[in-house]
Protein backbone atom coordinates (compact mmCIF):
# COMPACT_ATOMS: atom_id res chain seq x y z
CA UNK A 1 0.00 0.00 0.00
CA UNK A 2 1.19 3.74 -1.22
CA UNK A 3 1.02 6.76 0.81
CA UNK A 4 0.60 9.50 -0.57
CA UNK A 5 1.00 13.35 0.83
CA UNK A 6 -2.91 14.06 0.62
CA UNK A 7 -3.70 10.65 2.73
CA UNK A 8 -0.06 11.91 4.95
CA UNK A 9 -2.18 15.21 5.80
CA UNK A 10 -5.40 13.52 6.32
CA UNK A 11 -3.66 10.86 8.78
CA UNK A 12 -1.72 13.39 10.66
CA UNK A 13 -4.61 16.06 11.22
CA UNK A 14 -6.56 12.87 12.27
CA UNK A 15 -3.84 12.31 15.07
CA UNK A 16 -4.16 16.06 16.41
CA UNK A 17 -7.68 15.63 17.04
CA UNK A 18 -7.44 12.42 18.65
CA UNK A 19 -4.49 13.59 20.81
CA UNK A 20 -6.00 17.06 22.02
CA UNK A 21 -9.48 15.15 22.55
CA UNK A 22 -7.80 12.69 24.76
CA UNK A 23 -5.15 14.74 26.07
CA UNK A 24 -6.29 14.88 29.73
CA UNK A 25 -6.47 10.99 29.38
CA UNK A 26 -2.56 10.65 28.34
CA UNK A 27 -1.62 13.13 30.96
CA UNK A 28 -3.08 11.28 33.69
CA UNK A 29 -1.50 8.14 32.57
CA UNK A 30 1.63 9.94 32.62
CA UNK A 31 1.46 11.15 36.63
CA UNK A 32 1.19 7.35 37.33
CA UNK A 33 4.63 6.47 36.01
CA UNK A 34 6.28 9.79 34.72
CA UNK A 35 6.26 13.88 34.80
CA UNK A 36 2.22 14.01 33.72
CA UNK A 37 2.79 16.43 30.66
CA UNK A 38 2.38 14.02 28.14
CA UNK A 39 -1.07 15.32 27.05
CA UNK A 40 -0.22 18.78 27.17
CA UNK A 41 2.85 18.43 25.30
CA UNK A 42 1.36 16.31 22.52
CA UNK A 43 -1.40 18.38 22.02
CA UNK A 44 1.26 21.00 21.70
CA UNK A 45 3.16 19.63 19.29
CA UNK A 46 0.44 18.52 17.41
CA UNK A 47 -1.09 21.85 17.11
CA UNK A 48 2.44 22.81 15.63
CA UNK A 49 2.09 19.78 12.87
CA UNK A 50 -1.75 21.32 12.37
CA UNK A 51 -0.18 24.59 11.49
CA UNK A 52 3.13 23.81 9.98
CA UNK A 53 0.90 21.02 7.38
CA UNK A 54 -1.93 24.45 6.53
CA UNK A 55 1.56 26.40 5.21
CA UNK A 56 3.33 23.47 3.60
CA UNK A 57 3.47 24.80 -0.29
CA UNK A 58 5.71 21.61 -1.72
CA UNK A 59 3.18 19.16 -2.44
CA UNK A 60 5.13 16.29 -1.83
CA UNK A 61 4.88 13.08 0.53
CA UNK A 62 8.83 13.92 2.01
CA UNK A 63 7.52 17.82 2.82
CA UNK A 64 4.39 16.62 4.66
CA UNK A 65 6.65 14.24 6.89
CA UNK A 66 9.40 16.49 7.20
CA UNK A 67 7.58 19.50 8.40
CA UNK A 68 6.13 17.10 10.47
CA UNK A 69 9.15 16.13 12.08
CA UNK A 70 10.62 19.66 12.44
CA UNK A 71 7.27 20.96 14.41
CA UNK A 72 7.06 18.18 16.98
CA UNK A 73 10.77 18.53 17.65
CA UNK A 74 10.10 21.97 17.85
CA UNK A 75 7.02 21.97 20.07
CA UNK A 76 6.59 19.36 22.28
CA UNK A 77 8.97 19.98 25.02
CA UNK A 78 9.78 16.41 26.64
CA UNK A 79 10.86 13.41 25.93
CA UNK A 80 8.28 12.40 22.79
CA UNK A 81 9.41 15.62 20.92
CA UNK A 82 13.03 13.75 19.90
CA UNK A 83 11.16 10.60 19.70
CA UNK A 84 8.47 11.27 17.45
CA UNK A 85 10.65 13.87 15.79
CA UNK A 86 13.32 11.40 14.93
CA UNK A 87 10.48 8.76 13.70
CA UNK A 88 9.24 11.27 11.33
CA UNK A 89 12.67 12.53 9.97
CA UNK A 90 13.32 9.11 9.18
CA UNK A 91 10.49 8.78 7.15
CA UNK A 92 10.83 11.88 5.15
CA UNK A 93 13.93 10.24 4.48
CA UNK A 94 12.93 7.23 3.10
CA UNK A 95 10.14 8.52 1.33
CA UNK A 96 12.67 9.56 -1.09
CA UNK A 97 12.87 6.81 -2.35
CA UNK A 98 9.39 5.12 -1.52
CA UNK A 99 5.47 5.86 -0.60
CA UNK A 100 5.31 1.83 0.49
CA UNK A 101 3.63 2.50 3.65
CA UNK A 102 5.03 -0.91 5.60
CA UNK A 103 8.41 0.23 4.52
CA UNK A 104 8.20 4.28 5.72
CA UNK A 105 6.75 3.03 9.43
CA UNK A 106 9.46 0.42 9.48
CA UNK A 107 11.89 3.61 9.45
CA UNK A 108 10.12 5.51 11.81
CA UNK A 109 10.28 2.91 14.14
CA UNK A 110 13.98 2.60 13.39
CA UNK A 111 14.56 6.12 13.96
CA UNK A 112 12.99 5.69 17.35
CA UNK A 113 14.60 3.06 18.67
CA UNK A 114 17.90 4.94 17.15
CA UNK A 115 17.09 8.31 19.56
CA UNK A 116 15.67 6.44 22.43
CA UNK A 117 18.09 3.59 22.34
CA UNK A 118 15.17 1.04 23.27
CA UNK A 119 14.08 -1.90 21.96
CA UNK A 120 11.10 -4.19 22.44
CA UNK A 121 9.70 -4.94 26.12
CA UNK A 122 10.99 -2.14 27.83
CA UNK A 123 7.28 -0.55 28.13
CA UNK A 124 7.71 2.19 25.11
CA UNK A 125 6.14 3.58 22.57
CA UNK A 126 8.09 1.01 20.96
CA UNK A 127 5.45 -1.99 21.79
CA UNK A 128 3.22 -0.22 19.47
CA UNK A 129 4.91 0.64 16.52
CA UNK A 130 6.94 -2.72 16.06
CA UNK A 131 3.79 -4.50 15.84
CA UNK A 132 2.19 -2.31 14.10
CA UNK A 133 5.18 -2.42 11.49
CA UNK A 134 5.33 -5.97 12.06
CA UNK A 135 1.44 -6.19 11.17
CA UNK A 136 1.41 -3.70 8.12
CA UNK A 137 4.42 -5.85 6.71
CA UNK A 138 2.56 -9.26 6.76
CA UNK A 139 -1.02 -7.70 5.39
CA UNK A 140 -2.97 -8.40 9.05
CA UNK A 141 -3.00 -4.34 10.74
CA UNK A 142 -5.90 -3.28 11.74
CA UNK A 143 -8.14 -1.86 15.08
CA UNK A 144 -7.12 -5.25 16.60
CA UNK A 145 -3.23 -5.16 16.06
CA UNK A 146 -3.59 -2.04 18.48
CA UNK A 147 -5.62 -3.46 20.80
CA UNK A 148 -3.64 -6.53 21.28
CA UNK A 149 -0.31 -3.91 21.61
CA UNK A 150 -2.02 -2.08 24.27
CA UNK A 151 -2.85 -5.53 26.63
CA UNK A 152 0.60 -6.53 25.68
CA UNK A 153 2.41 -3.18 27.06
CA UNK A 154 0.38 -3.06 30.75
CA UNK A 155 2.28 -6.00 31.89
CA UNK A 156 5.58 -5.20 31.09
CA UNK A 157 8.11 -3.58 33.71
CA UNK A 158 9.39 -0.37 32.25
CA UNK A 159 12.86 0.14 31.78
CA UNK A 160 13.48 3.25 29.97
CA UNK A 161 12.53 7.17 30.21
CA UNK A 162 10.91 8.50 33.49
CA UNK A 163 9.07 5.19 33.79
CA UNK A 164 11.62 3.41 34.75
CA UNK A 165 12.66 5.31 37.90
CA UNK A 166 8.73 4.03 39.40
CA UNK A 167 10.53 0.68 38.47
CA UNK A 168 8.09 -2.46 39.27
CA UNK A 169 5.12 0.08 40.19
CA UNK A 170 5.20 0.65 36.53
CA UNK A 171 3.59 -2.88 36.16
CA UNK A 172 0.14 -3.13 35.30
CA UNK A 173 -0.21 0.70 34.10
CA UNK A 174 -0.22 1.56 30.42
CA UNK A 175 2.81 3.35 28.79
CA UNK A 176 1.26 7.06 27.67
CA UNK A 177 4.08 7.32 24.33
CA UNK A 178 2.36 3.59 23.37
CA UNK A 179 -1.37 5.06 24.07
CA UNK A 180 -0.45 8.02 21.84
CA UNK A 181 1.29 5.88 19.07
CA UNK A 182 -2.03 4.01 19.24
CA UNK A 183 -4.19 6.94 18.47
CA UNK A 184 -1.79 7.80 15.64
CA UNK A 185 -2.12 4.14 14.09
CA UNK A 186 -6.05 4.58 14.71
CA UNK A 187 -5.54 7.47 12.64
CA UNK A 188 -3.89 5.64 10.42
CA UNK A 189 -6.68 3.63 9.21
CA UNK A 190 -9.00 6.14 9.73
CA UNK A 191 -7.73 8.46 6.82
CA UNK A 192 -5.76 5.68 5.03
CA UNK A 193 -6.31 1.95 4.92
CA UNK A 194 -10.19 1.98 5.39
CA UNK B 1 41.31 26.29 20.80
CA UNK B 2 40.14 25.26 23.59
CA UNK B 3 37.22 23.23 24.96
CA UNK B 4 34.01 24.64 25.41
CA UNK B 5 31.28 23.96 27.54
CA UNK B 6 27.09 23.61 26.73
CA UNK B 7 24.80 23.39 29.85
CA UNK B 8 21.56 21.62 28.48
CA UNK B 9 18.40 21.96 31.43
CA UNK B 10 14.90 21.45 31.85
CA UNK B 11 14.54 24.39 33.48
CA UNK B 12 15.50 27.85 32.67
CA UNK B 13 16.61 28.62 35.98
CA UNK B 14 18.96 25.48 36.22
CA UNK B 15 20.90 26.52 33.13
CA UNK B 16 21.27 30.20 33.95
CA UNK B 17 22.28 28.86 37.91
CA UNK B 18 24.66 26.65 36.78
CA UNK B 19 26.07 28.94 34.14
CA UNK B 20 26.68 31.03 37.27
CA UNK B 21 28.38 28.81 39.47
CA UNK B 22 30.84 27.55 36.48
CA UNK B 23 31.78 30.91 35.63
CA UNK B 24 32.74 31.39 39.34
CA UNK B 25 35.66 28.93 38.75
CA UNK B 26 36.32 29.47 34.76
CA UNK B 27 36.14 32.66 33.85
CA UNK B 28 37.56 32.33 30.67
CA UNK B 29 36.21 29.46 29.25
CA UNK B 30 33.39 29.61 26.70
CA UNK B 31 30.15 28.69 28.25
CA UNK B 32 26.55 28.51 27.07
CA UNK B 33 23.38 27.45 28.35
CA UNK B 34 19.86 26.13 27.80
CA UNK B 35 17.22 25.70 29.79
CA UNK B 36 13.47 24.78 29.07
CA UNK B 37 10.95 25.43 26.08
CA UNK B 38 10.22 28.05 23.53
CA UNK B 39 7.59 29.07 26.16
CA UNK B 40 9.80 29.52 29.17
CA UNK B 41 8.03 26.25 30.53
CA UNK B 42 10.06 23.14 31.81
CA UNK B 43 11.40 20.92 29.28
CA UNK B 44 13.69 21.12 25.99
CA UNK B 45 14.03 22.85 23.07
CA UNK B 46 15.88 22.05 19.95
CA UNK B 47 16.24 26.00 18.63
CA UNK B 48 17.91 27.16 22.42
CA UNK B 49 19.71 24.47 22.44
CA UNK B 50 21.19 24.39 18.70
CA UNK B 51 21.26 28.47 19.81
CA UNK B 52 23.72 27.56 22.79
CA UNK B 53 25.49 25.66 20.20
CA UNK B 54 25.92 27.67 17.32
CA UNK B 55 26.75 30.35 19.83
CA UNK B 56 29.70 28.93 21.53
CA UNK B 57 32.75 30.21 20.61
CA UNK B 58 34.17 27.08 20.65
CA UNK B 59 34.17 24.64 17.93
CA UNK B 60 35.25 21.86 20.27
CA UNK B 61 32.03 21.26 22.93
CA UNK B 62 31.44 19.19 26.06
CA UNK B 63 28.11 18.87 26.29
CA UNK B 64 26.30 18.48 30.13
CA UNK B 65 22.50 18.20 30.52
CA UNK B 66 20.32 16.82 33.59
CA UNK B 67 17.50 14.76 32.09
CA UNK B 68 16.91 12.42 29.16
CA UNK B 69 14.73 14.80 26.91
CA UNK B 70 17.81 17.25 27.10
CA UNK B 71 20.06 14.48 25.74
CA UNK B 72 17.64 13.51 22.89
CA UNK B 73 17.48 16.60 21.72
CA UNK B 74 21.29 17.66 21.85
CA UNK B 75 21.39 14.47 19.94
CA UNK B 76 19.01 15.54 17.48
CA UNK B 77 21.49 18.85 16.99
CA UNK B 78 24.79 17.70 17.44
CA UNK B 79 23.86 15.49 14.01
CA UNK B 80 22.83 19.09 12.15
CA UNK B 81 25.83 20.75 13.32
CA UNK B 82 29.35 21.39 11.84
CA UNK B 83 30.71 21.58 15.23
CA UNK B 84 32.63 18.45 17.14
CA UNK B 85 29.99 17.91 19.51
CA UNK B 86 30.44 15.27 23.22
CA UNK B 87 27.71 15.02 25.12
CA UNK B 88 28.80 14.12 28.33
CA UNK B 89 26.70 11.43 30.46
CA UNK B 90 28.62 12.68 33.71
CA UNK B 91 26.54 14.11 36.82
CA UNK B 92 25.60 17.20 35.50
CA UNK B 93 26.84 19.57 38.15
CA UNK B 94 29.87 17.97 39.15
CA UNK B 95 30.84 17.01 35.41
CA UNK B 96 30.50 20.50 34.03
CA UNK B 97 32.15 21.90 37.18
CA UNK B 98 35.18 19.42 36.78
CA UNK B 99 35.29 20.02 33.57
CA UNK B 100 35.22 23.92 33.27
CA UNK B 101 37.90 24.00 36.29
CA UNK B 102 39.99 22.13 34.40
CA UNK B 103 39.77 23.65 30.87
CA UNK B 104 40.17 27.05 32.93
CA UNK B 105 43.14 25.35 34.73
CA UNK B 106 44.85 24.53 30.89
CA UNK B 107 44.70 21.13 31.36
CA UNK B 108 44.72 18.49 27.97
CA UNK B 109 41.42 16.93 26.76
CA UNK B 110 42.17 13.45 27.81
CA UNK B 111 43.56 14.53 31.18
CA UNK B 112 39.57 16.20 31.65
CA UNK B 113 38.39 12.84 30.05
CA UNK B 114 40.09 10.86 32.79
CA UNK B 115 38.49 12.92 35.57
CA UNK B 116 35.41 13.16 34.06
CA UNK B 117 35.13 9.11 33.72
CA UNK B 118 34.61 8.31 37.52
CA UNK B 119 31.31 10.99 36.95
CA UNK B 120 29.70 9.86 34.58
CA UNK B 121 26.22 8.09 36.00
CA UNK B 122 24.02 8.18 32.99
Amino acid sequence: MELTHEQAQRWLLNFHGKVTDNKAYLSDLDQAIGDGDHGSNMARGTEAVKEKLASVTDESLEAVLKQTAMALISKVGGASGPLYGSAFMAMAKKAKETRDLSVLIEAGLEGIKHRGKADVGDKTMIDMWQPVATALKEGTFSQATIDQALLDVKPLKAKKGRASYVGDRSIGALDPGAVSSGYLFEALIEEVIA
Amino acid sequence: MSLGIVIASHVDHIAEGVYRLLKESAPDVSITYAGGTDDGEVGSSYALIEAAIEQNDSDTLYCFYDLGSAKMTLEMVSEMTDKDVTIIDAAFIEGAYTACALIQGGYKQTDIDAQLAPLKVK
